[in-house]
């Protein structure tokens, strides 16, 4: 009797905190959903201004001009283009660089001290403010190796910069891969860069390029240690192009020009006396958010179809 | 491969869009590299804008790593022509001379520091360079925080001090003219090396001062009010094209420079470059929002350039309110005096 007595005050008890942890539930849902909401909020505000703000000078003469002391005539011609190489260079050393590093690490090191320190090294590079980067770049790249500030420069710097974030991105989409593949592909006689090429890699690829794709697209965005290697500057001409009519037909010496970048015209716009400059960084920056988002949607897009293509 | 076409597709559409916006040339075209003050930044890049379309073939950069930041890397030999919105330093006179490097100094516009308060501020119309001196000079810090310290007339609404950083050129020039000893200052102020950042300051704070050059007032002349000085004579003068031009807006008016190294003037691109500069310094100038020099100074300085008379007139200091003649006209010197 007694028995039945605890019973039922223990469902009522049950019932009670059932509720409320059903009222906690809800309360998440609300507390995320707010979170998300502010964020979206924040950015489409943030669109919205600097549509507002650059609208006017939106043409294809902005895209085409050079940077000028007239705001109407002002364009960002030397920095998309500066933007553009800047970021080859940074893809064409980073990648390597970060996706060998990336399957070394998980593959092949031993598991010992010296490749522990290696990995803590790794994750704290992702953390160290990007200025670092630009301070060891004008040490480094500019006065030790007599590079300048030139586009060679900034590339290695950003590539630098991104390493980390390649690294990490390579090592996460190879520990997923199930070990099962890897015993396979070794039962039928495959070595240890057999496996790796043929099957590792393949099914990681969707991981390792959107980590690559998110690395070049803060790339991208980044100021600060390019200002440190001393691209702030007025560039009203474009580096040698890379492409020629005459022989060898490729040129190299635009690794050695100087350059401006996006972020950078931005910057030196908000910094000018006129207030019509504020339209042309608005416009700008737009200009650079629109690309940074075409970067991520194309990641985006890219895992979508490499996950498809995987059938284990 | 699913993407290989949009894959081709999009390398093909990068490649025609870059040989589109891109001259096909492999010659190597000659470059001129300028670097230095932020405050001589405009008039040099309406230069160089100018410059190139007449020039196509020659290249010219501009940096603004500021006046120090500028004469660091002239005197290492990485640029041509150096901007300054004060004269070369007596260290960085000895740091250019162990490197070898001999310059020539061109005194190309003038620049007005203006002192500027909130439009709520009604009482500081005028103000004397000591009363500014009591708001800004070293043992103020901490101390004189509200208006009526200055002058018992004002309210007491409380000081807010904005000022550019204390890399800039302006910030030399400003604690040199008003507390005496250049870089003397109290610390406790906003600073910016944007100079936009303190007009925001300013045109916020009903209590709010400021200074910065002349630029940046005119271009936010309906939401800031700049204060008149009274000048040694006893004349309160605002700042303004007339008042430097005539020499009465003094000791808030200063002169700034670019100096060119010497053996780059043996670079033809260089010599016409220079040649431009003072040829179009004082319209360009004006349209930038400075104050153009008389043009006999450009006219001597194109002389002292031709002769590659090296060397600063100012011997290694700062010299406050010389008139401008007196300066071109001065012998220079490679050597710090005392």
């Amino acid at each position: 009797m007694s028995e039945v007595a605890a019973v039922t005050f223990n469902l009522k008890q049950v019932r009670s905190k059932l509720a409320g942890r059903k009222r906690a539930d809800r309360l998440y849902v609300l507390v995320g959903l707010s979170a998300t909401v502010l964020g979206m909020i924040t950015l489409g505000a943030l669109i919205g201004s600097l549509v507002i703000d650059g609208s006017e000078r939106f043409s294809y003469e902005f895209f085409t001009n050079f940077p000028s002391r007239f705001p109407a005539r002002a364009g960002i011609l030397s920095a998309w283009v500066g933007s553009l190489l800047i970021l080859v260079v940074t893809a064409l050393i980073g990648i390597p660089l970060g996706v060998a590093s990336g399957i070394y690490l998980e593959e092949y090191a031993p598991k010992n001290i010296f490749t522990s320190i290696i990995e803590i090294n790794v994750n704290n590079l992702a953390g160290v403010p990007s200025i670092v980067f630009g301070l060891l770049a004008l040490g480094l790249f500019v006065y030790v190796f007599g590079l300048g500030k030139s586009i060679l420069t900034g590339g290695l710097t950003l590539a630098l910069l991104i390493l980390p974030v390649i690294i990490v991105a390579t090592r996460e989409a190879v520990r997923a891969i199930p070990p099962s593949i890897r015993e396979a592909a070794y039962a039928v006689g495959a070595t240890k860069w057999q496996m790796i090429y043929d099957h590792v890699l393949p099914y990681a690829s969707a991981g390792v390029l959107t980590g690559t794709i998110i690395g070049l697209g803060r790339a991208l965005g980044e100021t600060a240690p390019l200002i440190t290697i001393g691209a702030l500057t007025f560039i009203a001409y474009l580096p040698a192009a890379p492409l020629q009519l005459e022989w060898p037909f490729l040129n190299f010496e635009w690794l050695l020009a100087g350059f401006t970048v996006l972020p950078i015209q931005t910057y030196n716009w908000t910094s000018r006396p006129e207030p019509a400059f504020q339209a042309n960084a608005a416009a700008a920056a737009f200009t650079l958010l629109m690309t940074t988002l075409t970067i991520n949607l194309t990641a985006i897009i890219f895992r979508y179809r490499l996950r498809r293509r995987i059938k284990w | 491969m699913m993407n290989g076409l949009l894959g081709r597709a999009s390398t093909i559409g990068l490649s025609a869009a870059i040989l589109a916006g891109w001259s096909v040339t492999a010659a190597a075209e000659e470059i001129i590299q300028i670097d230095g003050s932020s405050t001589v930044f405009p008039i040099a890049e309406a230069v160089a804008e100018e410059f190139q379309i007449a020039n196509p073939s020659i290249r010219v950069t501009v940096g603004l790593s500021g006046t120090g930041g500028g004469f660091k890397k002239f005197c290492r030999g990485e640029t041509d022509i150096s901007n300054a919105s004060r004269p070369i330093k007596a260290s960085e006179m000895s740091e250019c001379a162990a490197a070898g490097i001999s310059y020539v100094e061109m005194p190309v516009a003038f620049d007005a520091l203006t002192v500027v308060v909130n439009p709520q501020n009604t009482w500081a119309e005028t103000m004397t360079v000591e009363q500014l001196k009591t708001i800004w000079e070293p043992g103020a810090e901490g101390k004189v925080m509200a208006w009526n310290q200055v002058d018992a007339s004002y309210p007491s609404d409380p000081l807010v001090l904005f000022a550019p950083g204390t890399d800039s050129g302006t910030f030399e020039y400003f604690t040199e003219a008003v507390n005496g000893k250049a870089r003397a200052s109290r610390a406790d102020f906003t600073a910016s090396e944007d100079d936009n950042t303190l007009v925001q300051g300013v045109a916020q704070e009903k209590g709010g001062i400021g200074y910065f050059g002349l630029a940046y007032f005119t271009a936010n002349a309906d939401r800031l009010k700049a204060v008149k000085i009274v000048n040694p004579q006893g004349e309160a003068v605002e700042p303004s094209k007339a008042t430097v031009e005539s020499g009465t807006y003094v000791p808030l008016a200063r002169p700034i420079f670019s100096y060119v190294r010497v053996d780059a003037l043996d670079k033809p691109a260089v010599a016409q470059f220079v040649e431009f500069y003072l040829a179009n310094a004082g319209k360009l100038s004006e349209e930038v929002g400075y104050v153009a020099l008389p043009a006999e100074a450009y006219a001597k300085a194109q002389e002292h350039v031709n002769a590659r008379r090296a060397g600063t007139v100012f011997g290694g200091a700062n010299k406050i309110g010389i008139p401008i003649m007196d300066v071109v006209n001065a012998e220079a010197s490679s050597t710090p005096t005392e």
